[in-house]
């Protein structure tokens, strides 16, 4: 079935080249690879391009409103204070929804990623639900986690109400799986020798993990999470639906107290208002997200460089 | 340990107990709790149906089926409660979207895989890895602010009938657009990968026959790699009908049931988050909607991912 | 210490080895080795006798290194793995499934064919099993490891950096540390898997000179493709082949002959051994 599949590309590909050489076409087409090769660049240089744009714009139309004042004040609603409101309250929101995420999805996921990886038998029903299971979340779109939330944690089951570790829950939800994902590769990159000289000794399968395993594969978990934290960070549409989308003048309470928002939400939530001022606030709020994001890639890639191991 | 050797030297049995130590619960309890965090995945999954299914059974004891799945206009307000608009929101969207993100993405790819040296690959490559990750708020905010204004006053009003008229402030039109930007990196990433699993064997044999890089690409390569090639799609199509910031921001509020970009339409994703957003009251009928259209989302969007699933699978038993 | 530098050859030549091994510290019986439906082993009896270095040699593929590994459960991390027969350690079997494979471990030690030192300090990798085991130590543990270095004739180099990686040392002296590693759970069977083919011809005259010390304290099982080494460090050899399926054509492994290591080089029963021997086959 393999080579089958495998020799029919070959054949194919081989007689349509032969093909192509016995009409001459190629001789004719020397300004043919050039030619491809700057159409599939362009694609890229679009991609790429209208991220700068996308920065530069943000800039341009919110300049004028980055300063300390942002870090400094809370929104505003009103119209004749805009232009000393500020996004405190959507920053420190943020921060404490992205602690309750970290201390909420990093033991479960590393947990999930240990049982795959060192004790799953890969040939029992119940493995293989959970494999299938955890392809499918990953691209689950992010709103049926808020979805998800709303029902259960919201309301439902947890019934916390609208606060910050409610965010922190949805949100857990959503990127648990590329935590799992990542920290599997971290622990796969661990190579198998170090764990037989460890069993070798007599140290039990848990003991092994504990103290070779698991501290071998820290700097991948680590960059791991970031990634993952750094697609949290950017989500507004999950606690949209859980209620964050009020707008809130104070910063929250507590985890499991007070009204809370962040950052992209208070972004759409200004980019939603006629007056013209809070459009130049919500462009200045796309900055400070966008350095936020850069600070964590920025880490991530340091940290796998600074400790990526030659085995 | 040597008077140990010496018992054993006299014949004696020797003082060895090779029998468990301990009980080891501890380490029992320990993989009970990682079996537990593992399953948790599933348990999420049967959270997501539980919490679609029990409100959208509500839902349909207060609507019947006739009247979600019938052609009409959906006006929640007024008790019409097709969801036939919102479904034509999305695909009006996703579909001027993918005519950006497909050859775009596949153009990137067989970049990436084909021309790019290491050099480069190992510098794009985090590249792509970071567009990937560019909040959807910002696009929507850029969507909204700037590419919506622009292209509202270059619109080619002198085309005929309806492709004329100029869009409102908010349109599909510059939603798709920036969508399908952002889904190049989506569909560039996991085509790449299927294109480098290709065994350069292939490539080395075309080669040998005198093919230019253009050829072995299109003719060699795209076509060994064409079912995850096409899992890349299908998967993009999925973000596609899933994104939620960008057409909440950019596409408008109006359920039309319109396939012109130069319409406001108004997808599934951004009325669940509209409604969820707006004053409404738990256990209203439109409460309940959010959750009907969810599931239709759901879905729509489960699928999709099986089918990309099915051509991964697929793929991988050719070459790995 | 000193008179282990007497050159090998005739540390091993002047050495009387028993006809049969007395005291045998492991026995195989009948042992038969699976992975899934697939006969890797076919029907080995062995005993290893106490204080004596074994070799199994033969070729590619022959199953010996599978035989080793079943020595100390090791065979147990692979999840298709099947054994049948006995394999009995001071008269007790192994496999009884009373027996826990992570106290038999304890007992068995385990050196493997390239130097695998744990990503830590030189002194963490000594302490490590008799920290992780929970082993009631006579000593302090400082006194523990620098016995085990001294044992496994490493302390005089590594004396001054115990707190530098592992990753610092040549490979000869990697794998040095790893068998004091393995010393330091107090085993008296060290099982060896090729210890030396990772290894230059310096590093390897070392861990043969350690080797041939410490067998006067431990039971020394050793797997290696080079005959050469079998010659100079063992006392007894045992030989094996593979044998493909007529109808499978999957190669098993099975033991052509065991005897005395000089009876082995010098004077084989079996014409395959012979042929090995001299590089005729193999």
């Amino acid at each position: 079935m393999r080579t089958a599949a495998h020799n029919r590309n070959a054949v194919n590909a081989a007689r349509e080249i032969t093909l192509a050489q016995l009409d001459g076409s190629q001789r004719q087409g020397r300004w043919k690879g050039p030619a491809f090769e700057a159409v599939l660049l362009t694609a890229i240089f679009v991609a790429i391009l209208t991220l700068l744009a996308v920065i530069l714009w943000a800039l341009t139309a919110g300049w004028e409103r980055l300063d300390l004042n942002l870090l400094r004040n809370m929104p505003s609603g009103m119209a004749s204070r805009l232009g000393e409101s500020g996004m405190q309250s959507a920053i420190i929101g943020t921060f404490y929804v992205m602690v309750g995420l970290i201390v909420t999805v990093v033991p479960l996921g590393v947990s999930a990623a240990i049982y795959l990886e060192e004790f799953a038998d890969h040939d029992t029903w119940y493995v293989r639900i959970i494999e299938i299971n955890l392809r499918n979340l990953a691209a689950v779109p992010s709103i049926v986690f808020g979805i998800l939330g709303l029902a259960f944690f919201y309301r439902g089951g947890l019934s916390l109400g609208s606060v910050v570790y409610t965010g922190s829950l949805t949100l857990t939800m959503l990127v648990l799986p590329t935590v799992i994902v990542t920290a599997r590769e971290a622990i796969r990159a661990v190579p198998p020798s170090i764990r037989h000289a460890s069993m070798g000794m007599g140290a039990t399968k848990w003991r092994t993990i504990w103290h070779q395993v698991l501290p071998s594969s820290i700097p991948g978990i680590v960059t791991g999470t970031i990634l993952a934290l750094s697609r949290a960070i950017g989500e507004a549409a999950p606690l949209i639906m859980i209620g964050a989308a009020t707008f809130v003048g104070w910063n929250p309470d507590g985890p499991f107290e007070g009204s809370f928002t962040v950052l992209p939400v208070q972004i759409f939530f200004w980019s939603a208002q006629a007056n013209t001022d809070f459009h130049i606030l919500a462009a200045a709020g796309v900055i400070v997200l966008l350095g936020m994001l850069l600070m964590m890639n920025s880490f991530a890639i340091w940290l796998r460089n600074r400790f990526t191991r030659e085995w | 340990m040597s008077t140990t050797l010496s018992d054993v030297q006299d014949g004696e049995t020797p003082p060895i107990n090779l029998g468990p130590s301990s009980s080891r619960l501890g380490e029992k309890a320990i993989v009970g709790w990682l079996l537990l965090c593992a399953s948790l995945s599933v348990l999420i999954t049967v959270g997501i149906v539980a919490a679609l299914l029990g409100d959208t059974i509500r839902f349909f004891q207060r609507v019947p089926l006739s009247e979600f799945f019938r052609v009409g206009q959906w006006a929640p307000w007024q008790g019409d409660f097709p969801v036939f608009n919102l479904v034509m929101g999305t695909l009006n969207i996703t579909m001027y979207a993918l005519i950006i993100a497909i050859p775009g993405g596949l153009g990137a790819a067989i970049w990436l895989s084909e021309y790019a040296s290491n050099r480069t690959r190992k510098i794009v490559k985090p590249v792509i890895e970071v567009l990937e990750g560019v909040p959807t708020v910002a696009y929507g905010l850029f969507a909204l602010l700037f590419i919506a204004p622009m292209l509202k006053s270059v619109w080619p009003t002198w085309l005929p009938g309806k492709l004329g008229q100029e869009p409102e402030l908010q349109f599909a039109g510059a939603a798709a657009l920036v969508m399908g930007v952002m889904l190049i990196p989506t569909i560039a990433s996991i085509s790449e990968d299927a294109m480098r699993a290709v065994p350069s064997g292939l490539r080395q044999a075309a080669y040998g026959l005198g093919s230019t890089k253009m050829q072995v690409a299109l003719k060699v390569v795209v076509p060994a790699a064409l079912s995850g090639i096409v899992a890349a799609f299908v998967l993009g199509i999925s973000r596609g009908i899933g994104e939620t910031m960008l057409v909440l921001m950019a596409a408008g509020a109006t359920p039309n049931a319109s396939l012109w970009p130069n319409d406001s339409v108004l997808t599934m994703t951004a009325f669940i988050a509209r409604t969820a957003g707006g004053d409404i009251s738990h256990g209203s009928t439109e409460y309940y909607t959010i959750f009907a259209v969810g599931s239709v989302l759901f879905v729509m969007t489960l699928g999709m991912n099986m089918i990309a699933d099915f051509f991964v699978r697929r793929f991988r038993e050719t070459y790995e | 210490m000193s008179d282990a530098h007497a050159p090998l050859v005739e540390a091993s030549a002047t050495r009387t080895v028993p006809d049969a091994p007395l005291n045998p510290v492991i026995e195989a019986v009948d042992l038969n080795i699976y992975y899934g439906s697939f006969h890797a082993v076919y029907d080995v009896n062995l005993a290893y006798g106490k204080n004596e270095i074994t070799a199994m040699i033969g070729p590619s593929g022959c199953g010996k290194s599978t035989v080793l590994r079943c020595l100390n459960r090791m065979n147990d991390l692979v999840a298709s793995a099947r054994v049948e027969g006995t394999v009995t350690y001071h008269g007790i079997n192994i496999y009884d499934p009373k027996v826990d494979p992570i106290e038999v471990r304890r007992h068995i030690g385990m050196v493997f064919q390239k130097p695998n030192p744990f990503p830590k300090s030189i002194y963490d990798n000594v302490a490590y099993g008799p920290k992780v085991t929970g082993m009631k130590l006579e000593s302090s543990l400082d006194e523990h490891v620098e016995w085990c270095l001294r044992k496994a004739a490493l302390w005089d180099e590594v004396k001054d950096k115990l707190k530098e990686s592992a990753f610092s040392l040549s490979g000869g002296q990697q794998q040095r540390l790893c068998i004091a590693r393995a010393i330091a759970t107090k085993p008296d069977v060290i099982l060896m898997d090729e210890p030396c083919s990772a290894l230059d011809p310096i590093a390897t005259a070392a861990v043969e000179d350690l080797m041939v010390e410490l067998r006067n304290d431990y039971t020394i099982i050793i797997v290696t493709h080079n005959m050469q080494q079998a010659a100079r460090v063992s006392d007894r050899t045992a030989f094996f082949t593979a044998r493909p399926d007529e109808t499978t054509g999957n190669r098993t492994g099975l033991l052509v002959e065991f005897d005395k290591t000089t009876t082995i080089f010098s004077n084989p029963s079996d014409q395959r051994t012979e042929d090995y021997i001299s590089g005729r086959f193999g």
